[in-house]
């Protein structure tokens, strides 16, 4: 390479015509998935987090083999019990994964429980052993875990809570709830906003001016009270799963405005172009013009946007259930096991009961890393 | 003239959509089975004792309980006579709360004043950091202040308001010695207005503020950002660069004024989320706000308490859009008052 003095430079090597012709073609040839794909894997962080995405909601069906106690499985001599760490060497010995049993003791001056860990004897950890019974994926029975305590000892990953129950346990089967609540939010919000967005938008008139009231009126509300007032509303006698799906319908029923808008917005600049009004002259019914012709158009870019306002329901399940209005007690998510974690002064002593806080940042974080990655790889227009 | 007739347009318009409002709140209110009073008289039965019976009876004709939910409706709002002829909110009298035994308006009268005070000093808060670091991180894009305040926001965005408020709370109190709890010095409640008491409330503002302001500042600044940097691209710029104007006073002449707009139109969007906020943030760090009072509220199904708080909401949120309005009427030129020309 030969670089002259104002800075321009020249490939010193032979012009070969097929090359370049070869990496245009292959280019030319690219699907517009492929594409997006390419534009999407420039984005470091959008790659980790997507990655990272995967493998939580992957774990969710396998979070009961995964964790070694059942989530409502106390220990009643282990309360507070502090975090336990792995060790693979004892003595300078490599003799695998083990813990160290610990004993239990009054400290009569605090009046709190403390454990004392035996180190002169460790306990190795078992593998594929037997426990608690739990359901794969919510079907298959099985009690086989990946991992748990030989007798008489624990393991306590990340600690234990007020009742003696392993907060690492419960971290991975509240994943289950927390994550699934912004899906299924997400999906009701998505079908309203879809359906109204684009009557609002195709139709116009009347329907435009009503549809576009209630937009307007449902913004400019905040949204915590409603969601609260919503859910205060539930029934005390339901079961977990009826009131795991209301909080997520909830969600979603005050989610659906910013979307509807976006949607009409687009239909009304689409509606005029001449693919639609042939469709249209060629007989095609409003239903069909809008599902083969218009929404094709930039569902892609919908499904970004909707990526983005998943945290939010995430953030909102947690709130709710951190006021105890959300989710109730038997069942586990996030919010629900931060509710122990409400007043101060556990914390300050118990600082492991506050670690869901951690899965509920990193896993938003993602989320928005996420979204914004998509969008801008789905939208080449934007810089 | 014409701003005038645009801003009673838009009063009338939020007129319309508090009513609207009012009938959504009502409605939800009284979306759970059974009431306050119902639930107290069955089990004043269950325990046999009957004087309070007849209290709890006496309330429920005094404040039309018996009647179906549109006329009571009505009455609460003070669009049909009640037992003791118009008396709603239109008329200024809020109802009764059942839980505490009090009239709304005791119960509620200086949580308002809080509520609202609260929530000023967020915005002021919000305005104040995003104005300098959106800038800031715009003209210095991709720098390490860029990326810091980059990494700060997204933080913001992602940390629950309740979990930064309980952060802060124990952080603040160790290390800076910042009061918790409360928004005032308990001994100076029931105080007339003075300069220490003044005092005590800014220093019991600074957490609250801070938290619920974090993630409305962060996603500001963001936005700010955004449009700056859409702007600083454009060829008016390079022409004033070229011209050998100052960045600074380059920055602050054109691009910014045109990037203004959306700033200040977000404030109705931020408003909402604000009060939202507030009100989580007030139950985890006991302010006495609205907040706490509209949990209590809720829970114990006190009809006219969590309604009537509900409707401060919801009219807060409002008249925050109506600000943003007529704002953004005074700085565009561009937006035209009471619709397009045919």
């Amino acid at each position: 390479m030969t670089i002259f003095p104002d800075g321009r430079f020249v490939d010193e090597r032979p012009y070969v015509s097929e090359m370049g012709a070869e990496a245009r073609d292959a280019d030319l040839d690219a699907s517009n998935t492929v594409l997006m794909l390419r534009r999407f894997r420039k984005h470091k962080l959008a790659m980790v987090s997507a990655l990272f995405l995967l493998l939580s909601y992957l774990m969710l069906p396998v979070a009961g083999f995964i964790s070694p106690y059942t989530p409502n499985e106390r220990l009643e001599d282990f309360l507070y019990h502090p975090p336990q760490m792995v060790r693979l060497f004892h003595e300078g010995e490599f003799i695998g994964p083990y813990v160290y049993r610990t004993e239990a003791q009054m400290n009569l001056e605090e009046f709190a429980w403390e454990y004392v860990p035996e180190t002169s004897k460790p306990v190795k950890l078992n593998f594929f052993c037997e426990g608690g019974e739990y359901k794969l994926a919510g079907l298959i029975r099985s009690n086989t875990h990946l991992f748990c305590a030989s007798d008489g000892s624990t393991v306590f990953l990340w600690g234990s809570d007020r009742l003696g129950r392993d907060v690492f346990s419960r971290i991975l089967y509240g994943a289950q709830l927390s994550l699934t609540v912004g899906l299924v939010g997400i999906t009701v919000s998505f079908v309203i906003g879809i359906v109204l967005g684009s009557i609002a938008g195709y139709f116009g008139g009347f329907l435009d001016w009503i549809i576009n009231r209630v937009i307007e009126i449902l913004r400019s509300l905040p949204e915590l009270p409603l969601w609260l007032a919503l859910s205060a509303a539930v029934p005390s006698h339901w079961g977990p799963v009826s009131v795991f799906f209301i909080i997520s319908i909830i969600l979603g029923i005050l989610d659906w405005p910013g979307l509807a808008r976006a949607v009409r917005s687009k239909f009304l600049s689409l509606r005029e172009e001449e693919f639609v009004r042939a469709a249209e002259m060629m007989g095609a019914k409003p239903a069909r013009v809008i599902r083969r012709h218009l929404l094709p158009n930039f569902l892609s870019h919908l499904i970004a946007s909707a990526t983005l306002s998943i945290p939010a329901m995430i953030l909102g399940e947690t709130a709710l259930s951190f006021l105890g209005l959300g989710l109730r007690a038997p069942a586990v998510s996030w919010g629900v096991m931060l509710n122990d974690a409400q007043n101060l002064a556990s914390i300050e002593i118990y600082p492991w009961t506050a670690i869901p806080m951690l899965p509920i940042v990193i896993v938003v974080l993602a989320f928005n890393f996420f979204g914004d990655g998509l969008r801008d790889a789905l939208d080449p227009n934007r810089s | 003239m014409a701003l005038l007739r645009f801003a009673v347009f838009r009063l009338m318009t939020m007129m319309a959509t508090l009513v609207v409002v009012s009938v959504l709140i009502f409605f939800i209110i009284n979306l759970p089975p059974g009431d306050y009073l119902t639930n107290q008289i069955n089990e004043l039965r269950a325990t046999g004792q009957s004087n309070g019976i007849a209290k709890a009876e006496f309330l429920r004709t005094e404040y039309s309980l018996d009647q179906p939910l549109l006329k009571q409706y009505m009455i609460w709002m003070g669009f049909l006579p009640g037992p003791h002829g118009f008396a709603g909110l239109v008329q200024g009298e809020f109802g009764w709360s059942f839980e505490f035994d009090k009239p709304v308006a005791d119960l509620v009268g200086g949580a308002l004043w809080m509520t609202v005070l609260v929530n000023l000093a967020a915005v002021l808060f919000i305005y104040a950091i995003a104005l300098p670091l959106g800038v800031i991180a715009a003209a210095r894009s991709k720098t390490w202040i860029d990326y810091t305040s980059a990494l700060v926001g997204y933080l913001g965005l992602a940390t629950p308001n309740f979990l930064l408020a309980l952060i802060l709370f124990y952080y603040g109190n160790r290390y800076l010695n910042l009061p918790i709890g409360g928004l005032m010095d308990p001994k100076f409640e029931g105080e007339p207005m003075s300069f220490e008491k003044m005092k005590s409330m800014l220093v019991h503002l600074i957490i609250p503020t801070f938290v619920i302001g974090t993630s409305g500042a962060a996603g500001m600044m963001q936005r700010l950002r955004a449009n700056l940097l859409d702007e600083l691209g454009k060829p008016y710029v390079e022409t004033a660069r070229a011209k050998g104007m100052r960045e600074s006073s380059m920055l602050i002449k054109y691009p910014l004024r045109v990037a203004f707009n959306p700033f200040v139109a977000d404030i109705g969007t931020l408003i909402p989320s604000l009060v939202s906020g507030s009100v989580l943030v007030s139950v985890v760090l006991g302010l006495q706000t609205i907040g706490p009072v509209l949990l209590t509220a809720l829970k114990s199904q006190d009809l006219f308490l969590s309604a009537f708080v509900l409707m401060f909401v919801a009219l807060l949120t409002l008249i925050g859009t109506l600000v943003s309005d007529v704002l953004l009427a005074l700085l565009d030129p561009r937006i035209r008052f009471g619709g397009r020309a045919k």
